[in-house]
């Protein structure tokens, strides 16, 4: 063992440092394999194997079509809000100066520590029967809870901090000179925000609207609770999958995660490299 | 009506900070007023208040006769140049100088000739394509500068435009931008802790500190009738001797300087003197008195000295090395002041220069 050897001796050290860091990289790649691409190739395994006519099967059934675009109308919907309440949101915690400031700040990050199950309750709580807004929303006739808008609505709590905590370093890092100059050669504040103040920060944006429809694509808890999951109606594609596999349609649950893998990869990608565009935008 | 721009008692405060106390001046007309302080005497935000980037807490402002104390940034039409340049990063030059003109919808066809008009001013014609990260420092501000003045600003206010710049360059921008303003004659109100740049560039210089105004001149006035104790010690790099007052001269140890007919017998003193303001001989007058060469630093065509004199205090002397090719430093040296400022020093201080009776030139055209 050259560990035992290694002390004192400056070879020996150099060895340790080369073992240590092989040591780090084989549990770095057993990581990524066994927890990660192991499944993945599992799931892809179990497709092909399921044969040609199961994929077919599956993207006609109604209610598979149903599931797909219900996560995508979710999908977009929570990208949009968030990229316009992240900016805002990070614009105030970063410019402004006020009272309560990191107590905001704090609740800005809620969402990632609560247990999504536990925000799909709380939905529940404040638009079931009983509960606060029950009433507002219920004589108007409009269905929140079981229906569309409870879903993009916890969706939306739960990816905004993913938004806010990229744009906001971006913003510090901006400053506000740019800004001021633009004001003072007779920008209007709208002017400013849309020529000068967006521009800078749309890598840093783009890079968690991604995060955020990421996350959105593969929600579950909370969607679960608000949502009822009824079938052809309320199901997302991550509650088909669920639903698949309690009626032991593995082959269907197995495609439609797939097809959820994939488009995940592809977002990595974009993100890794808005991620470096970013990093460039803060660096110059 | 009064031109130029004119501040009158202007106040701010930041929490408990009183970063800018009763701040009244005038830049007049056609000119290059310059403010000058230390970093934190607030000249900056005076600078920043004019602009309309900071409220002042109290206080009022005119820009060329019009009362702009509460006038929208973007409505003051004021030219800025920021220390760190500010250049849109994401527009190429030929955009960042565009850029007040099309945010005020004027005619493509009159934005392209203005813009082209002014990269040929300030000498950046073969740059208009390129990006900010793509030009030096001193490129840089001169981009500043040119989109600065695109719209036609009414005045030009710049915040230490050649901080951020490297000692050569900023002498040669320095330069540039006189020549610009004798072409140009925009009045130009320019915010510099550097005395050399500010007794340099302007007509007319306000020396700050701590919030508030202490003197306000002409460069000369500044340098050569300092009104308080700070003005002299900031101004010129200026040694103190501290001694006593007796029959016009402030004496320390054996030795005395003339300059203190203004004060007391008896009174306690700061005598201001600065390096090039000394002499040195062999022989001893009765103005001269008895010093020690601790150290000499040769700096080309001059030399540095430490002097000590008899009571223990130090003197620095900048000497032109054929002037002191004349005196031989292993014998015994005497130096003579050639000039004192002096100020009592038992915390009264002098006075504040009474700085409403400080009157204003009239314009000079082609200044």
């Amino acid at each position: 063992m050259s560990q035992a050897d290694a002390p004192g001796t400056p070879r020996g050290a150099i060895e340790c440092v080369r073992w240590a860091r092989i040591a780090l990289l084989a549990v770095a790649f057993g990581y990524v394999g066994i927890l990660l691409i192991a499944p993945l190739a599992g799931i892809a395994w179990t497709v092909v194997k399921g044969g040609f006519h199961v994929a077919t099967e599956t993207f006609r059934a109604p209610d598979v079509r149903h599931a797909y675009l219900l996560t995508g109308v979710i999908t977009v919907l929570t990208v949009v809000v968030t990229g316009l309440l992240g900016v805002v949101v990070a614009m105030v915690l970063v410019r402004d100066r006020f009272v309560g400031r990191r107590i905001v700040s704090a609740v800005v990050d809620l969402p990632l520590a609560v247990s999504p199950v536990i925000v799909g309750l709380a939905a529940v709580l404040l638009f079931g029967r009983g509960g606060w807004f029950q009433a507002l929303f219920a004589t108007r006739g409009i269905q929140i809870l079981f229906a569309l808008p409870s879903m993009v609505l916890v969706t939306i709590f739960i990816c905004i901090p993913f938004v806010v905590r990229e744009v906001g370093p971006v913003l510090q890092e901006l400053g506000t000179e740019e800004e001021d100059a633009a004001r003072t050669l007779g920008a209007s504040p709208v002017q400013t925000f849309f020529r000068v103040t967006l521009p800078n920060i749309r890598w840093g944006l783009l890079y968690g609207v991604a995060l955020s429809a990421a996350r959105a694509m593969g929600e579950i808890g909370a969607v679960l609770i608000v949502s009822g999951a009824l079938q052809g109606k309320t199901e997302t594609a991550t509650l088909y999958i669920f639903r698949a596999l309690e009626e032991r349609q593995d082959a269907s649950a197995y495609l439609v995660a797939l097809t959820l893998a994939g488009t995940s990869i592809v977002l990595l990608a974009a993100i890794e490299l808005f991620k470096r565009r970013r990093i460039k935008e803060m660096g110059r | 009506m009064r031109q130029g721009i004119v501040v009158e008692d202007l106040d701010k405060r930041f929490g408990q900070f009183q970063a800018v106390d009763d701040v009244s001046f005038e830049a007049a007309d056609g000119q290059i007023t310059t403010l000058l302080g230390p970093s934190g005497s607030g000249k900056s935000t005076v600078l920043r208040m004019i602009a309309g980037l900071e409220r002042p807490d109290r206080g009022r402002i005119w820009v060329a006769g019009d009362e702009l104390t509460n006038t929208a940034v973007q409505e003051r039409r004021l030219g800025f140049v920021f220390q760190h340049y500010a250049l849109f990063r994401h527009m190429t030059v030929r955009q960042n100088v565009a850029f007040g003109l099309s945010v005020r919808h004027e005619p493509k066809p009159s934005q392209q000739a203005r813009v082209d008009e002014l990269l040929e001013l300030v000498g950046l014609a073969p740059f208009a394509d390129r990006y900010p990260d793509q030009l030096s420092g001193g490129q840089r501000q001169r981009v500043a500068l040119a989109r600065a003045l695109a719209p036609h600003p009414k005045v030009l206010l710049l915040d230490e435009p050649f901080g951020a710049l490297d000692a050569r360059v900023r002498q040669e921008l320095r330069r540039w931008l006189d020549n610009l303003h004798r072409e140009l004659g925009v009045t130009s109100l320019l915010v510099t802790h550097d005395q050399e740049e500010a007794l340099e560039l302007a007509n007319r210089v306000v020396v700050m500190n701590a919030g508030h105004i202490e003197q306000i001149g002409t460069p000369d006035e500044i340098y050569n009738q300092p009104a308080t104790p700070f003005v002299a010690g900031f101004v010129g790099a200026a040694n103190v001797l501290t001694g006593w007052v007796w029959e016009g001269h402030v004496h320390f140890g054996r030795s005395a300087v003339k300059g203190a007919y203004h004060l007391e017998d008896g009174l306690p003193a700061k005598a201001y003197v600065r390096p090039h303001d000394i002499r040195l001989t062999n022989t001893e007058s009765e103005t001269s008195f008895g010093v020690t060469v601790d150290r000499r630093t040769n700096m080309g065509w001059e030399s540095k000295l430490h002097l000590r004199l008899a009571d223990g205090q130090i003197l620095i002397a900048q000497l032109p090395n054929d002037e002191l090719a004349e005196v031989s430093l292993a014998r015994l040296v005497f130096a003579e002041l050639r000039y004192a400022k002096v100020f009592r020093s038992d915390g009264e201080g002098e006075p504040r220069a009474d700085l409403s009776t400080a009157e204003f030139p009239a314009a000079v055209p082609g200044t």
